[in-house]
């Protein structure tokens, strides 16, 4: 056993596992640091930026920035929330959500996210992209509307599932995501509706055919408690731990 | 029999490349090269061969600016579109091209023969306006040579018959210092190191203070140590030749002129830290360059400067392979580089681990800018100390300038570190200057209070780009060329920078278009903020400079353009109802909603 290690995450030590990052040591001691992008089955990917806090007068990813004894962070302030703030109303901004008519509502991460922010307002002028839906596969529907990007669906495919089934494409604000068949279709991928992409997706882009509002609107995941209560369920807890080896 | 052609031509090249999925990248290149586009059916092909996804094929395609998979095009010309390009009437001159082919700027023409468009700085600002034809460079562009182009293309002559002085490029060295006028041999540098052991040159240069020359500014010397201790029995070299920065063309020159030099600071490195095999990474911009390189590389060769045992010493082995970058200045940050060179999209790393201990394949690597490289096998011939008492106190050295914009005498020039921007303009002849951008759009723009300012890490760091600002320019003109940039260049990774730099854009095409408020401004200020705290690295960060410094100092330029102090929605009501008003025939006063007020 090797000594136990600390760090301070606004002025509370939280215990870490060398190897851990700063998000993952936080959210398996309990401590809740927003986020998106990251997931606690897969390594951290360090796109979205919610996570970002403050350490040594700069800012940084936590869900990347390793955990060293006796660092300083502060993520719980005026301004990291209000930085966090912004970028959810920007990822709102360069998609179509329109969540009264989506089928994710109350099962969503971007929105509840929003909520537990205490987002008022849109912020900025919204970018109403034209992405068509794809609705060709018999059991599943691909909304791109909603797609914020965080490769989880990528991830999931390739390392879980074993298809590969979803690709980046395209550059900067025209990043897309598209999917491995020539045809460019879903239905001519390998994908079911089992599969672990199809799970993980935290907004509504990749949905189950034939299901929806089976729950209604207001019994549903984020309706019954904030995603900040939530998150910390997911988390693992030592000493299932998982580290981070390498970001890339 | 269309068919056969490109299979055997896949065929072959992927041979060529070992079927090594590493390369995809240069292989996607060539076959753009030669096919004028990358099919659907190659990119199953390859994927096939390859054993990758063909959404990763695809994927890699289309990140890459000249990597075209929309369809066949037998001449793509790209005008430059720094600023220093418009300067020189590029805007006009894309548009009178457009007129002589009757086509629309990024449209390709109906028999899939020709499109226009624009592409990021092409490097040739002293020279400009410059253009691409199908990857290759011509400066200098007027009317005639554009009407003599548009013949050539309605011709459907091949650009490899064009007449060769178009594609001649200038060097323009205009003041030469210790590098450019080391009188340095292919070879000697290397002798002197080869005579010592590895640890010895690498005192050398932490001895003479040497700091990256690409941006950064980290140690040299710091840098090759860390990465010969890092744990692993394979290491790399990595010459950044990038050069994307708009307004820079340092590296340019010293790879037309000096690619000995270059290439003996990167054999010289491979010695100290112990590697066996370097990469030149040649942004696709200098495609040109590749065949003349490689001769200078062959002739390096014969020479015993490059090969098995290097000048007889047993066991010094090291070669260097170019491998061309396809259009996206992100892949001048370092991780993104070497993404790139593994074959993929050029998405900056999470840091740590860093390159010196998990680089190319996740060994470690030492990536340095083309001139660091230069200096270091100039230090390794005179000496660290000699190298240490040039320049300042904390900025050792010299630094080679590329200088472009409103002055006289645009090129390349080379000033020991410390030197003022007033020395550097009266040098030039740039006598009414109202701003100067030091190091980029990524850089600083300053104004006319701070020309005693010195180039120098502690006052002006810079990575060579020095664009000069006249007093008829409008600066507002100049940030939102910037931000054209950043928005363009952005790899799409992180949110703010993907998101942000697109809604900079927007907020400066509304100020531009006169719809702007006093709200935009505030807009602008809060992009800026999240960019700076936010970004994944360093374009992002850097890409709120322009609007962050000409806000402040040219602020009038602004607010000149603001339609009113009050909210001003980006939507025009009014304008929307056009078409309705259309559909109805009707155009009364009850029909527009401004009377109506
Ligand atoms: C967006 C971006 C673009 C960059 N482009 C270049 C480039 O074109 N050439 C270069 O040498 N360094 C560039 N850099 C800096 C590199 O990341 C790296 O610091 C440099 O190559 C290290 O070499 P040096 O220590 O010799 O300067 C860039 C950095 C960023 C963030
Ligand atoms: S589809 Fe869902 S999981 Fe995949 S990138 Fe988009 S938001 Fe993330
Ligand atoms: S800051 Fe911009 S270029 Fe850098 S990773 Fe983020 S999106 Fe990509
Ligand atoms: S959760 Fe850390 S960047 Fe997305």
């Amino acid at each position: 056993m090797s000594e136990r290690q600390e760090f301070l995450l606004d002025g509370e030590e939280v215990p870490f596992i060398p190897g851990q990052t700063v998000l993952q040591a936080a959210l398996s001691a309990g401590r809740y640091i927003p986020h998106l992008c990251y997931h606690p089955e897969f390594k951290p990917h360090g796109s979205c930026k919610v996570c970002t806090v403050k350490s040594g007068g700069r800012t940084h990813a936590s869900c990347t920035l390793p955990a060293r004894a006796g660092l300083e962070v502060d993520s719980a302030t005026e301004e990291m929330n209000q930085l966090r703030r912004t970028l959810v109303q920007m990822l709102f901004a360069e998609g179509n959500h329109f969540c009264p008519s989506c089928e994710k509502s109350g099962n969503c991460a971007l929105q509840a996210l929003g909520y537990d922010l205490g987002l008022t307002h849109a912020g900025f002028r919204h970018f109403f992209p034209d992405r068509p839906v794809d609705a060709s596969h018999p059991s599943l529907l691909l909304d791109f509307n909603r797609c914020i990007l965080c490769e989880l669906c990528v991830r999931a495919s390739a390392e879980v599932d074993g298809k590969n089934i979803f690709s980046l494409s395209g550059r900067g604000i025209g990043k897309h995501l598209i999917v491995n068949a020539a045809s460019g279709r879903l239905a001519d991928t390998g994908i079911a509706a089992t599969d672990k992409s199809v799970a993980v997706c935290p907004v509504g882009v990749i949905l189950k055919k034939r299901v929806g509002f089976a729950v209604p609107i207001g019994k549903r995941r984020y309706d019954e408690r904030p995603i900040s209560a939530q998150a910390l369920e997911d988390a693992p807890r030592p000493p299932a731990a998982t580290a981070i080896q390498e970001t890339q | 029999m269309v068919e056969l052609s490109w299979k055997l031509l896949l065929n072959t090249l992927v041979q060529r490349h070992g079927r090594n999925p590493v390369r995809l990248l240069q292989m996607l290149r060539e076959v753009q090269e030669s096919k004028g586009w990358i099919a659907p059916e190659m990119i199953a092909d390859l994927a096939d061969w390859l054993g990758l996804p063909g959404s990763q094929v695809r994927g890699v395609a289309d990140f890459y600016s000249f990597l075209h998979t929309g369809g066949p095009c037998r001449y793509r010309v790209l005008f430059s579109d720094n600023i220093t390009d418009r300067m020189q009437g590029s805007e006009a001159l894309l548009d009178y091209l457009c007129g002589r082919l009757l086509l629309e700027k990024g449209r390709v023409s109906e028999e899939g023969l020709v499109s226009v468009d624009t592409t990021s700085c092409t490097g040739l600002c002293d020279q400009g306006p410059g253009l691409l034809v199908n990857g290759w460079a011509i400066p200098g562009v007027t009317r005639e040579r554009l009407d003599q182009i548009a013949e050539l293309i309605l011709g459907r002559r091949p650009v490899e018959q064009w007449p060769s002085d178009f594609f001649v490029i200038q060097d323009h060295i205009r003041r030469a210092g210790i590098l450019l006028g080391s009188g340095l041999k292919p070879g000697e540098a290397l002798r002197v190191a080869s005579q010592r052991d590895p640890v010895s040159l690498l005192e050398q240069v932490k001895a003479s203070g040497l700091r990256g020359r690409g941006g950064a500014g980290f140690a040299t010397g710091l840098k090759w140590e860390a990465c010969r201790n890092a744990p692993g029995d394979q290491r790399y070299v990595v010459c950044n030749a990038d050069e994307g920065e708009p307004g820079t063309f340092k590296d340019r020159v010293l790879l037309s002129r000096y690619a000995d030099l270059v290439f003996e600071g990167m054999t010289l490195c491979a010695y100290a830290i112990g590697a066996a095999e370097g990469f030149l990474y040649l942004r696709g911009e200098y495609r040109y360059l590749l065949e003349p390189l490689r001769e200078v590389l062959n002739r390096r060769r014969a020479e015993g400067l490059l090969g098995r045992n290097i000048l007889g010493r047993q066991g010094f082995d090291f070669d260097i392979e170019i491998h061309l970058g396809a259009g996206a200045y992100v892949c001048g940050e370092e991780s993104a580089l070497i993404e790139s060179l593994e074959g993929k999209r050029g998405i900056p790393r999470n840091r740590p681990p860093y390159p010196v201990t998990q680089g190319y394949l996740q060994r470690p690597t030492t990536v340095n800018n083309v001139e660091t490289f230069c200096a270091a096998a100039l230090i390794t011939h005179k000496g660290g100390d000699w190298y240490r008492s040039i320049g300042t106190p904390k900025s050792a050295g010299t630094k080679l300038l590329s200088i472009s914009g409103d002055c006289a005498k645009p090129g390349i020039y080379e000033y020991p570190f410390g030197t003022s921007i007033r020395q550097i303009l009266a040098d030039c002849g740039a006598e009414d200057a109202q701003a100067v951008q030091v190091s980029g759009p990524s850089g600083r723009c300053i104004d006319a209070t701070e020309f005693g300012r010195r180039i120098a890490f502690e006052d002006l760091p810079t990575a060579g780009s020095f664009m000069i600002f006249g007093q008829e320019r409008d600066m507002f003109e100049v940030a939102r060329n910037f931000v054209e940039f950043f928005a363009h260049e952005s790899c799409g990774f992180c949110t703010p920078c993907r998101v942000g730099t697109s809604m900079l854009k927007g907020a400066m095409e509304k100020i531009a278009a006169g719809h702007g408020t006093a709200c935009d401004l505030g807009e602008i200020e809060a992009l800026d903020r999240v960019l700076n705290q936010a970004a994944h690295c360093g374009l992002g960060s850097a890409a709120c400079n322009s609007t962050l410094d000409t806000l402040k100092k040219f602020r009038p330029t602004y607010e000149r353009r603001l339609k009113s102090l009050e909210f001003e929605p980006a939507f025009d009501l009014d304008g929307a109802l056009a078409r309705a008003r259309r559909m109805t025939g009707r155009d009364d006063a009850g029909a527009h909603l401004e009377t109506e007020a």
